[in-house]
């Protein structure tokens, strides 16, 4: 939904950055305001990935130029559990095990950490186990994944729906969805993709990272940003995201190619 | 106020492995009681056979400095006494308040000496051997699995007075829940324990093993499993100060038996776990899990070894390590699988968690495979803290100090699980991880 009076929620300027001593990111820009869902399309290492880790704080990303302010506040400054505590909330493409932790109460720390940023009361596990099975509904989630440990032998589906249930417990202002669609069946798409669409608000902001067009079926973009070569090449509706899809990325190269030799 | 010690040891050099051993089989008590024989036999061993050192493949990785720096004419005042009224087992010193049993759980007290079944009625299932029963059980599996003549079983042999020593029938409901508390200046605590579990017996016991000041523990037990029998075995040991501990655990399994082990452990300046497994026939299933924790100076050693004597048998091992400041974790895991144990499945994992620049780790699988028919596996890792599941814990705005403590109570819990239900009053987790 757009509406050009919304709040400023997330402001890219001419972001560079590289990971060791390889660049990445050469000059992204990129704005988003409150209500509006854009998605960032574009090959296997166009830097679609590296955008979401770099604005999530990931310690093995350097920023060498450019901004990023979010809600008028420098992000790059922050750590990652501060970015996360004021309302940015990174969907991982690989979601991460962690053995022996228990899903429930990584779910509990997490959110009572965003709740005290917020200035509400810790919840206690009672509460916060009222609070989460209500919740588990947004993604259809088996309460039985609450007593594993985190994300610890979960399929690609159930890691994908554990996100969005953490995105749900969150209730983040900027979500990024890295590749969230990838590994999942077409009913677990339909599932986590409901659940996107639950969460979002005219308050809040959605920025998917994906490859394909089939999530942008289920979930719809208000803008499209074609990536390649550490920058965003075009911008356009979801309309775009069509014709990528009819024309595939080879019209990319070309325009790769005459921006390269200008 | 000066001190009226007259001690003129303290600022001694730990004296020569041959003399250390010399000195104190010369202040042992003479052999007496049900295990005089045994006694014996352990003291002529010890005299034949050097303290082990660095040079023995077994140890090359264990320095024995903790244990030398004991004074082996205090450690020999073992006083060997029988039948004594149980009460009478000194509680080691007031700050080693116990917490109270967990329901449904049968504590002894063991001290080595003393008959900690005196004046108790043990739970159905559990009887005592006979006199005539012990000497015929006593030392078998030991031989079984091969580790009779090993420095610290001859050592417990040469020492020890008293074993505890059970029949076990049916399944037993209770869980038996052994404790010994060692304290004090070069105090020795040798324990032994037998247990001989029926045809499709089943029985949980938890050992808890406390030692502070520089007392050395020694703990020998064995366990002959039959037919389809099942034991769920948990080892707690916590030590301090300069308390050395060293414990040999003997189980021979028959056919479609199950052995489970949880064996937690931190703070001795020295501590060696010997598990020593046989399927007698294969067929059998093991389960080995342990969490060692070592820093400031501690070394703590895991040793174990399992055998398959016959086909299909499995076994599951995760053996993990946390070490800190200089501490250093030693793991030496040997399977052997000979021709006879076709279809074997072994699974073996070594993870360790490594947290200083100054800690260190060795860790060694050792698969003797000679059957061509079998799924073997082992692995070791060595890491600090997983990077990407500390940031995976800070973008849920998990702080990074909140983050480490998270991944170290999941890296011990994956152990802690399978400890016996009664182990949760000893706070296993928390004794781990305070202050890491």
């Amino acid at each position: 939904m757009i509406s050009p009076d919304a709040d400023l929620l997330l402001e890219i300027v001419d972001l560079h950055a590289r990971v060791e001593d390889q660049p990445i990111l050469k000059g992204v820009n990129l704005t988003i305001r409150a209500g509006e869902i854009h998605a960032v399309m574009g090959r296997n290492g166009s830097g679609k990935s590296t955008l979401s880790k770099v604005l999530a704080g990931h310690p093995s990303y350097t920023v060498t130029a450019g901004s990023v302010r979010y809600r008028g506040q420098d992000l790059l400054e922050l750590d990652p559990e501060k970015r996360a505590r004021i309302g940015l909330f990174l969907g991982f493409q690989y979601p991460v095990e962690i053995p022996g932790v228990s899903n429930l109460e990584f779910l509990r720390v997490a959110t009572n950490a965003r709740r005290s940023e917020l200035a509400k009361e810790d919840l206690d596990p009672f509460a916060f186990e009222d609070l989460v099975r209500e919740r588990l509904e947004v993604v259809q989630m088996n309460p039985s994944f609450l007593e594993r440990s985190v994300n610890e032998g979960f399929s690609g589906g159930e890691k994908k729906r554990n996100e969005i249930l953490q995105m749900a417990l969150l209730e983040p202002v900027v979500a990024i969805l890295d590749e969230t669609d990838s590994g999942l069946d077409i009913d677990a798409l339909r599932i986590v993709a409901g659940g996107v669409n639950q969460l979002a608000t005219a308050d809040n902001a959605t920025l998917l990272i994906t490859h394909y067009q089939r999530l942008l079926d289920v979930i719809t973009p208000d803008y499209v940003h074609v990536m390649a070569a550490g920058r965003i090449l075009r911008t356009g509706g979801k309309e775009l995201a069509l014709e990528l899809e009819e024309r595939g990325y080879d019209w990319v190269d070309q325009e790769l190619a005459v921006l390269e030799v200008a | 106020m000066v001190s009226a010690s007259t001690s003129t040891t303290s600022s001694a050099q730990p004296m020569a492995a041959n003399a250390w051993i010399t000195e104190f089989l010369e202040r042992l008590p003479a052999p007496s009681g049900d295990l005089e024989a045994v006694q014996w036999r352990g003291r002529e061993a010890l005299a034949r056979q050097p303290l082990p050192s660095r040079r023995n493949e077994d140890w090359r990785f264990t320095d024995l400095g903790s244990l030398k720096a004991l004074d082996p004419a205090l450690l020999a005042q073992v006083e060997a006494t029988e039948g004594t009224d149980p009460a009478a087992i000194p509680i080691a010193d007031s700050a080693d308040a116990l917490p109270a049993p967990a329901a449904g759980t049968m504590r002894l007290r063991l001290d080595g000496r003393h008959d900690p079944l005196a004046g108790q009625t043990l739970p159905a299932g559990l009887t005592r051997l006979s006199g005539e029963e012990l000497q015929q059980a006593l030392g078998h599996t030991l031989a079984r699995c091969g580790c009779e003549q090993h420095w610290p079983v001859e050592f417990n042999q040469a020492s020890a007075s008293h074993c505890l020593a059970l029949r076990v029938s049916g399944s037993v409901a209770e869980t038996l829940e052994l404790v010994a508390t060692a304290s004090g200046e070069s105090a020795l605590l040798p324990i032994r324990v037998l247990l001989l579990l029926e045809e499709k017996a089943s029985l949980k016991v938890l050992q808890v093993q406390l030692g502070s000041g520089s007392s050395l523990s020694s703990l020998v037990v064995e366990m002959h499993l039959g037919r389809e029998a099942e034991v769920q075995h948990g080892l707690l040991a916590f030590g301090e100060g300069e308390a050395c501990l060293l414990a040999h655990l003997a189980v021979e399994q028959e056919i479609e038996s199950r052995f489970h082990s949880v064996v937690a452990s931190r703070g001795w300046a020295l501590a060696r776990f010997e598990p020593r497994i046989t399927q007698v026939e294969g067929a059998a299933h093991t389960d080995l899990k342990a969490i060692q924790v070592a820093q400031d100076h501690q070394l703590v050693d895991g040793h174990s070894r399992v055998e398959f004597l016959g086909p299909d048998g499995s076994l599951e091992q995760l053996h993990k390590a946390i070490v800190d400041g200089h501490g250093h974790s030693v793991f030496d895991g040997a399977v052997s699988v000979p021709r006879r144990a076709q279809r074997t499945n072994a699974n073996q994992m070594s993870r360790n968690l490594l947290l200083s620049d100054q800690a260190r780790i060795d860790t060694k699988p050792e698969l003797e495979i000679v059957a061509d028919d079998v799924r073997c596996t082992h692995g070791a890792t060595v890491s600090r803290l997983q990077h990407d599941q500390l940031f995976y814990l800070q973008s849920r705005g998990i702080d990074a100090a909140t983050a480490s403590r998270l991944l170290k109570r999941g890296f011990c819990q994956e152990v802690l699980v399978d400890l016996p239900a009664a182990a949760a009053s000893w706070q296993p987790l928390q004794r781990l991880l305070a202050e890491v």
